[in-house]
């Protein structure tokens, strides 16, 4: 049982580090451009896409990742362009209509381009195999990189926004933009950065977990609401809130279809807690951010009360 | 009825839309095309829900993102209460909108303690918890759906199993739900959401709680989007979770602004224009979607009076 829990605490980890990466970039959208952005999640699909692309070609992982970063700030650039960039000055009703244009047209473009059969990426040999943890518990070396390397980048992102002039304006442009705007700063200048960054980050997310899941047009669905949910726990235009907020998602999320229908069986008997439990397990993280928000409309970190 | 003095053109329209579909089973008994009838009577249902959604979207301001689960609320009110015996079309439409009227009503107290992109990302959140609750629903085919037995009966009658019965069931139901909205839209209540949407301090600095009146055209809207899904449901005779997935909340979206926000009979034209759209797209090639995205991205770009023109007072109350 404690292994059990352990082993999923751990994959609810690297489903949470997967999240923030994702929930990073839409909150700063949100919070700084006041932009909503449907397409976030097909972002993390483009990057599972051009992984799966570029390590073909090169035969590396590395090479695949290292080749995939560039391509995706050049997407994130190029969508900031064509569609976003109009849509700064627009009510949110247009952003939403325009933005779920985006994600019909990438959604059937990387079906037109890649075909509709899933991919796969071979897992690097370099974190391949397992590593025991305690007792007869093992855990793959692959699951604990994505794990550290999502860790890395929340690290990286809070010396960025907390310690350099850039993150500073961030920071500023997210509880006033009109402000800092005023104050002789590009703000467009800024907005595209802020959105590239997203985008590198959504792909980064869709590439490294690239290797342990099949690469098909519907992965980009199932995140992108679930990122909805922690950037509105987490309160928009937090990076704090997505950290914490990704991470509180996943696990409830993980641990709830364990434990779920376990924990229902002291009170149920065993079928129908088996199908109560199956039930309710997806409905947790609502459950979750209904009574978060309950209390706190704003998110837990939320600057404005919108 | 009170404004029969002074019938506008919008209802003018509006009569001339539903005399139009009320042709359509002669047209498609002279072309001896069946499935004309149920194309038609999809498009119907749809033209209710988009009417429900632009009761809130469009008088209200409120941008729900979740409303395709208020369909599959309908939908699976059939298929559940039918597997009961209860198989009178009355009787799932009451179903359906007691189902929709609490979970509006629980989840509208909540989402409507925020407002802007807050409301749209939350209100697609409780949408997709209402779509996964149907997808791990086993005892009706969870993911895949359930197939119907057969269409609700009439007053015990089987009469629905023809399509031109059906179909005419289905405009009845979007006629009597057009006046019932047009009512309440010009009704105090109306005056009053209008007045939120324009500027919620200055209706409550006059006395009114905008709380109360959103979250009633919530319930309302949602109940009566139910009542598509019931119909949907007949039309198809099978019910699946597909029904409420978020795309299809989009696609709600999408009709009622192409008819314009804040009029009913433009939703309803929208539906038709956006079902009419996907299908003649469809035809051209498999890969209609694109099209689709890109004909909805450089409408809301380049349409600089036509949809963004009636947004304008959108954008007064955006925070």
């Amino acid at each position: 049982m404690t292994n059990l829990f352990i082993l999923q605490l751990l994959n609810g980890a690297q489903l949470g580090v997967l999240l923030f990466l994702i929930a990073a970039g839409l909150t700063l959208v949100f919070g700084i451009m006041d932009v909503i952005n449907l397409a976030h999640g097909v972002l993390y699909m483009i990057g599972a896409y051009l992984i799966a692309t570029f390590a073909a070609l090169t035969g590396s992982f590395w090479l695949g990742l290292l080749l995939m970063l560039p391509a995706a700030l050049v997407v994130g650039l190029v969508i900031e362009r064509l569609v976003i960039r109009p849509l700064y000055a627009r009510s949110h009703l247009d952003q939403v209509l325009a933005t779920f244009g985006l994600v019909m047209i990438v959604n059937e473009g990387v079906k037109i381009l890649w075909g509709t059969t899933p991919l796969s990426v071979p897992l690097p040999a370099l974190l391949s195999g397992s590593i025991p943890l305690i007792g007869p518990l093992q855990y793959p070396v692959y699951r604990l990189a994505i794990i550290a390397a999502g860790l890395a980048v929340a690290a990286g992102l809070y010396v960025v926004v907390n310690h350099t002039r850039i993150g500073m304006l961030l920071r500023a442009g997210a509880t006033n933009r009109d402000m800092v705007s005023a104050l002789g700063v590009n703000i467009r200048k800024l907005f595209s950065l802020v959105f590239a960054l997203g985008a590198v980050l959504a792909c980064f997310a869709g590439a490294i977990v690239a290797p342990i899941l099949s690469v098909d047009t519907g992965m980009g669905e199932s995140v992108l609401i679930l990122t909805f949910v922690v950037v509105v726990i987490g309160g928009i235009g937090s990076i704090r809130g997505a950290f914490l907020g990704a991470l509180l998602v996943a696990i409830v999320d993980t641990l709830g279809k364990t434990f779920g229908p376990i924990l229902l069986h002291y009170i149920m008997e065993p079928a129908a807690a088996g199908q109560t439990g199956r039930m309710l397990a997806p409905m947790l993280v609502y459950i979750l951010m209904a009574a978060i928000l309950f209390a706190r409309p704003q998110g837990l970190f939320g600057q404005r009360a919108s | 009825m009170k404004g029969i003095q002074h019938i506008s053109a919008r209802i003018w329209l509006s009569l001339l839309i539903f005399a139009g579909f009320a042709t359509l089973p002669l047209i498609a008994m002279a072309t001896d095309d069946p499935f004309l009838l149920l194309i038609g009577t999809r498009i119907l249902a749809y033209a209710i829900a988009a009417m429900a959604l632009d009761l809130i979207l469009g008088y209200g301001a409120m941008v729900s993102f979740g409303h395709a689960a208020y369909l599959g609320f309908g939908a699976y009110a059939v298929a559940i209460l039918n597997s009961y015996g209860v198989t009178d079309l009355g009787l799932h439409i009451l179903g359906a909108v007691a189902l929709s009227a609490i979970f509006a009503l629980l989840t509208g107290a909540i989402s409507l303690r925020t407002s802007g992109v807050y409301f749209i990302m939350i209100t697609l959140a409780f949408g997709q918890m209402a779509y996964f609750f149907f997808v791990s629903l086993s005892a009706y085919g969870g993911d895949d759906g359930t197939p119907l037995q057969a269409r609700s009966t009439l007053f015990g009658s089987d009469a629905l199993e023809n399509d031109r019965v059906m179909f005419y069931t289905a405009l009845a139901l979007l006629i009597i739900l057009f006046a019932g909205a047009t009512r309440i839209v010009g009704s105090r209540f109306g005056r009053v959401l209008i007045g939120t949407r324009e500027n919620p301090v200055r209706m409550e600095a006059i006395g009114l709680a905008p709380f109360r009146y959103q979250l009633t055209a919530f319930v309302i809207s949602g109940c009566m989007t139910s009542v598509a899904g019931v119909i949907l449901a007949n039309q198809a005779e099978f019910v699946s979770p597909a029904f409420m997935s978020w795309h299809r909340s989009g696609e709600l979206i999408v009709m009622v602004v192409l008819g314009g926000i804040g009029n009913l009979t433009g939703a309803i034209g929208g539906a038709v224009v956006a079902l009419l759209l996907e299908d003649w797209l469809a035809v051209l090639t498999e890969h209609w979607r694109l099209l689709f995205g890109v004909f909805l991205i450089l409408m809301v770009l380049y349409s600089p009076h036509g949809i963004t023109g009636a947004l304008e007072r959108f954008k007064g109350g955006r925070k």
